[in-house]
């Protein structure tokens, strides 16, 4: 544990001694913000034109939640899929390129505490960007009055949605030596899993079932509406659990070859 | 202290290294020699525990470097043939990290690399960019991460390859004053390197070793040229002047 946590700091420095972290951080917050902007824009013209009406049902009807943060996360949750392979290309392949992985490999530490030190570093950086675009509930909680509790929900499901990523992430960086492969898979994985259940009207039967059981959009669906069920946690800890696992297996078996 | 025994890697249906076997007796010096594409590396990245061989043992202080690897990956310090630098750290920052990773206590961290910038003459580079040093300066590096715990078996990959004389002579120096506490294999094609500072020499070629002799006991008046040359055709019936014309413009490119 104490060398993952070594290995953790040092990921984590190195992120912030390169512009990829900044980059990262910029755009994803940049992002947010105009989001949240055309968001709040549609939702105070919605409840002008209901004040207009005197529509006091509709009016009942609009609320922050639903209206804005709710499809502010699901946006996030689409920039992430292109932002998070960027974050973690390098994990690996990079180390492959500069010749670090023969240190590393030939260094007394078992190859799960290489993965999970990599995997702490990256989900530090997930967790410190959903941190920054909180500032958007803060606004929404000193100029109205949303419920903290479903939007809490919303960003924790939205955290949980990245690490899963990141872990994918260094599963595909782990494959290769070259950054862009490892991003590009790392991102059709990604899509996939978004666009999964597409081919499924209603119905579907077992094949159905699993598709819908794999689909992303699913499970982040219910966590940002404010229901967070078992199943979708654990639905989130397995896709992390079984892309680490592989990306163990796959570290170790430069050992076999 | 480092024994192989039949070392044998292939890679599909090429044979790397073929039935190697050599021991280093503690702190020795084992000068190991080939030309280029022998099976210098392979061997050493075998030694080290970065890859298996397909059959055959390492044991390192009597460990088995497959079934003990962990224990036996702490008593070795290793140099690769490129220095494994992080190019975005700091030099002293990524020694405490190498310190740390071989499992030095927190405690010894900071004096032990206090003392490898010293013995490595890299006391000014301390807060330097290990991305932005010269080729000479990040050999130093390297040869400072492997030595920083004090392992007592320590395997360099031609530590002195594309160094300048000046600086091929400082590292010579530094490997040299090593001797003793540390029991060393290093790899070179480089023959006054091995004539200078080794105790015994291992040749090899094609994956096999051709000749494994102390260098006290080498015929005298026979240059380690000649007997690396001999050694090396009689394996393979070489033509001996190619393999002259190949020694000279090694000489002549490192002094």
């Amino acid at each position: 544990m104490r060398n993952a946590l070594t290995i953790a700091g040092k990921e984590l420095s190195s992120y912030f001694v390169q512009p990829v972290a900044y980059v990262v951080l910029t755009v994803f917050v940049l992002l947010a913000g105009w989001f949240f902007f055309a968001l709040l824009k549609q939702f105070t013209e919605m409840v002008q034109v209901y004040t207009a009406m005197s529509s006091a049902q509709a009016l009942g009807h609009l609320n922050l939640n639903s209206r804005v943060i709710e499809p502010l996360l699901h946006n996030m949750s689409v920039v992430m899929v292109i932002l998070v392979p960027a974050i973690t290309m390098r994990a690996f392949a990079e180390e492959k390129r500069a010749g670090t992985y023969e240190f590393l490999l030939t260094a007394p530490i078992r190859t799960g505490e290489i993965v999970a030190g990599k995997f702490i570093a990256a989900s530090v950086f997930i967790l410190i960007m959903v941190a920054l675009i909180w500032i958007f509930p803060i606004i929404l909680m000193v100029f109205g009055d949303p419920e903290v509790g479903v939007m809490g929900a919303g960003y924790v499901a939205l955290a949980l949605l990245g690490v899963c990523f990141v872990a994918i992430g260094l599963f595909t960086s782990s494959l290769t030596q070259n950054q862009i492969i490892a991003a590009i898979s790392c991102l059709g994985i990604l899509l996939l899993l978004y666009v999964i259940s597409w081919p499924l009207q209603a119905g579907g039967g077992m094949f159905g079932d699993l598709l819908r059981y794999l689909s992303l959009p699913e499970h982040f669906g219910q966590m940002v509406r404010g229901v967070i069920d078992t199943s979708d946690l654990v639905y989130f800890c397995t896709m992390i659990f079984v892309a680490l696992f592989l990306t163990q297996r796959s570290v170790e078996s430069a050992r076999w070859r | 202290m480092i024994e192989v025994k039949n070392l044998t890697k292939r890679y599909g249906d090429f044979v790397a290294v073929r039935d190697v076997s050599f021991n280093a007796a503690q702190g020795s010096i084992l000068g190991f020699l080939g030309p280029n594409g022998a099976g210098k590396t392979t061997t050493m990245r075998i030694i080290t525990g970065f890859m298996p061989a397909t059959s055959g043992t390492v044991l390192v202080d009597g460990l088995d470097i497959f079934t003990q690897s962990l224990e036996a990956r702490r008593r070795i310090g290793y140099l690769p043939e490129s220095p494994p630098l992080y190019s975005d750290m700091r030099v002293a920052a990524y020694l405490r990290f190498v310190a740390k990773l071989r499992g030095m206590r927190r405690s010894e961290v900071d004096d032990a690399v206090e003392r490898v910038l010293k013995i490595c003459g890299l006391a000014d580079m301390a807060q330097r960019i290990c991305g932005q040093l010269s080729k000479g300066y990040r050999q130093r590096v390297g040869l400072a991460q492997a030595i920083i715990h004090n392992p007592p078996v320590l395997v360099l990959d031609e530590p002195t390859i594309g160094l300048d004389p000046r600086q091929i002579h400082e590292i010579r120096g530094l490997i040299h004053s090593l001797r003793g506490q540390h029991t060393i294999v290093l790899s070179t094609h480089i023959l006054p390197e091995v004539s200078q500072i080794c105790d015994r020499v291992v040749i090899i070629n094609a994956g096999r070793v051709v000749l494994e002799e102390s260098l006290g006991s080498l015929a005298a008046g026979k240059s380690l040229e000649d007997i690396f040359l001999e050694a090396i055709s009689k394996e393979e019936g070489h033509e001996p002047a190619e393999d002259e014309e190949t020694l000279e413009e090694v000489g002549a490119g490192h002094g």
